[in-house]
């Protein structure tokens, strides 16, 4: 008897479960690192924009009210991936927004591609999301590996910076941004003289950059990120390297040129997809930002807000939160707000602008944040992996 | 002229960065080894130490304009008094249990420290800039060294020998090394083992506080550069042989060194080296290479 009342009740649960993910909240869940070396490029900022975009929303979509479900991978991708199971089988996930780290995004796309959920990467940068490891579920929102390396390397090779050394982070993320980067170099005339792999959060450079030192070569490419970016940029300092070379961050956020100071960053380009001060409407979201964190956004966290507010309008269209209805209606509508203006190609690319920025000097800065200058911008067809480049077979038709 | 591939000036530049790098071990791994020798504890907070030292210089020279030379006094001095603090309040009641205790309590200790720094200031670090009488570099030969480097090394190796000398071979270190013999009989003949206990520990943290002011100019002052660091520290704690004071200086330097090296030769290990080296020595010599066997 107690065994039938278990089971019965088993049952309701599971009916009940069933049928909250047609009337029950959306859920939006965001994984992301929240306490270590990104956490300010993105992190718990980047899940308050989530929350943002949703309240302006108005809070419901399809007249269901939407939660937004975050959580921390601690840049492991074992972590990203149970947890984005969890979130999809017992809470009825609707859509996943993939923070920062490349591993940690790779693990979490293949998981959304299995239990058939939109997929959102922001924070990583690895083109193979929407390369080799490409999936009908996934959409590559801000920037990746293959834009950073056009739009940065191509300016700096043309600009007679010919032989390249790669101080590259030793994981998914700094692979893909070297290699691409070295291709970008290689295919504009110049050479790569060597590399040079450093564990992540590494606690010092100074023997890394001394080999890269030896190399000869005239551009230092930092192939890392985060406090491995400022650190290392820091020593390049130190030992005098960026007298004899050019330093070049491949993936500059403005939370590091803030942290090291424009007299340690002066005069370094760095490709972006959004800078707080490039419009009008941009800074209203900046100012808005800055009022709660005192600091500015970075681009991931503008990015955080787009991708969610452009996905609840995508199943306000499809009038539905099915994954297929909302990733074709996803992939053919138009996207425009303060972020960024650009299209999702089949990939799942989001094809958009991206800009080369100078850092202004100390003295060419004349308001708090205000550090950027517009080299360039690049149009998304140019930054962005070609429909011919690509092995992703969603583009083969 | 060559070393295993490599040409001698690059080698000998690697080196001397490894004896820059093993002289941050030398000194946090000396303030391990004095608690844990003399009082028996595991301070897993040692790192959270560390960070606060960097932190208290950063925030003298950003809030009150306090520059490095009094800072290199001051952080240690703040860091110090919070660390007689936190055996005065906490550690005390717990010498009577297992040392797990300690080691739990101070893990905690740390968590709380960087979660309070972390909510206030991110984790993107803090610039520090190297003093003005030290900025520059030096020209080997070899290798172009930054004057700072060398300033590490030099008081990194004075305030070690100078702990080391305190300890082994004043009547000061004598009552210390006595009173965590047996604490009774010490304080029978009229010394203070309570706050000697105390001071012990608060200068242990102050070494850790120190080895932070100094880094500061090197790397991005920021919360989470302890937690970076401890676990190699604590390897190198456990190679030199637990409490062992001397140990703990000549391993840090060894493996600052062993470290720079495998940056050259094989880059990617040079993360795990410490701990693969951690794993022969506790099999070969379950002590440390100094330690003393029980």
């Amino acid at each position: 008897m107690k065994l039938n009342a278990l089971v019965a009740a088993l049952a309701i649960g599971f009916a009940t479960a069933a049928s909250a993910q047609n009337t029950g909240p959306v859920k939006i869940g965001f994984i992301t690192d929240m306490s270590s070396l990104y956490a300010d490029i993105d992190g718990p900022a980047g899940a308050e924009m989530i929350r943002w975009a949703v309240q302006d929303f108005g809070g419901k979509v399809l007249n269901r009210p939407v939660e937004v479900l975050t959580a921390d991978h601690q840049n492991k991708a074992d972590i990203a991936s149970s947890k984005a199971r969890e979130w999809i089988d017992k809470d009825g996930l609707s859509m996943l927004i993939g923070g920062t780290s490349s591993g940690t995004s790779l693990a979490m796309a293949k998981v959304t591609a299995e239990k058939k959920r939109p997929f959102i990467a922001i924070g990583a940068g690895s083109a193979r999301l929407t390369n080799e490891d490409c999936t009908p579920y996934t959409v590559h929102y801000a920037y990746d590996t293959v834009a950073l390396a056009k739009v940065a390397g191509t300016a700096l090779v043309k600009a007679g910076n010919k032989s390249w050394y790669f101080l590259t982070a030793d994981y998914a993320f700094g692979y893909s941004l070297e290699s691409d980067a070295s291709n970008v170099v290689k295919a504009n005339g110049g050479t790569v003289a060597g590399a040079v792999r450093h564990p992540l959060n590494a606690s010092d450079f100074s023997s890394f950059l001394l080999q890269a030192q030896s190399s000869k070569a005239q551009i230092l490419a930092l192939a890392n990120a985060g406090g491995d970016f400022t650190n290392a940029m820091k020593a390049a300092k130190e030992f005098g390297i960026t007298k004899t070379m050019k330093v070049a961050g491949l993936l500059v956020f403005i939370n590091d040129v803030h942290s090291l100071g424009l007299t340690n960053t002066e005069g370094l380009q760095l490709a972006d997809s959004w800078y707080w001060n490039q419009d009008d409407a941009s800074r209203t979201f900046a100012k808005r930002f800055f009022a709660k964190y005192k600091r500015m956004p970075s681009s991931l966290q503008a990015a955080d807000y787009s991708a969610a507010s452009n996905y609840l309008k995508a199943v306000q269209t499809a009038g539905t939160t099915d994954a297929d209805k909302v990733m074709s209606t996803l992939k053919s509508m138009k996207i425009d707000d303060f972020y960024n203006k650009g299209q999702i190609r089949a990939d799942g690319r989001m094809i958009h602008d991206m800009y080369l920025y100078q850092v202004k000097s100390a003295k060419e800065s004349t308001t708090p944040w205000d550090y950027y200058k517009t080299v360039a911008r690049v149009p998304g067809e140019q930054a962005f992996t070609t429909v011919a480049e690509s092995k992703c077979s969603l583009l083969k038709k | 002229m060559e070393i295993f591939g490599i040409p001698l000036q690059a080698f000998l530049g690697q080196l001397l960065l490894g004896l820059v790098n093993g002289a941050f071990y030398a000194l946090l791994s000396l303030g391990l080894a004095v608690i844990f020798g003399l009082l028996g504890i595991v301070n897993f907070s040692h790192g959270a130490l560390y960070m606060l030292g960097a932190f208290a210089a950063w925030i003298m020279l950003d809030q009150f304009g306090i520059n490095y030379w009094f800072a290199l006094v001051l952080a240690p001095l703040t860091v110090g008094l919070l660390g007689a603090l936190i055996e005065r309040l906490f550690l005390k009641r717990l010498y009577k249990l297992d040392p797990l205790y300690g080691l739990l309590l101070t893990f905690g200790l740390a968590l709380i420290a960087e979660g309070i720094f972390r909510e206030l200031y991110g984790v993107s670090g803090q610039n520090y800039d190297v003093p003005e009488l030290l900025s520059g570099a030096t020209n080997l030969g070899f290798m172009v060294l930054p004057n700072y480097r060398a300033w590490v090394v030099l008081v990194s190796l004075v305030v070690c020998m100078g702990t080391w000398y305190l300890i082994e071979r004043t009547r000061l270190g004598a009552y210390l090394r006595a009173g965590t013999e047996n604490a009774a009989l010490v304080q029978a003949f009229g010394i203070n083992v309570p706050l000697m206990v105390t001071l012990t520990y608060g200068a242990g943290a102050a070494l850790a506080g120190l080895a932070g002011v100094l880094a500061a100019p090197i790397i991005q002052v920021n919360p989470l550069m302890g937690s970076n660091l401890i676990i190699v520290v604590f390897a190198v704690v456990v190679i030199g042989g637990m409490g062992s004071i001397l140990g703990s200086i000549l391993t840090g330097l060894g493996l600052g060194v062993v470290e720079g090296l495998t940056r050259v030769f094989y880059p990617e290990a040079s993360s795990i080296v410490v701990f693969v080296i951690m794993v022969i020595v506790l099999m070969v010599r379950p002590a440390g290479l100094f330690g003393k066997e029980v």
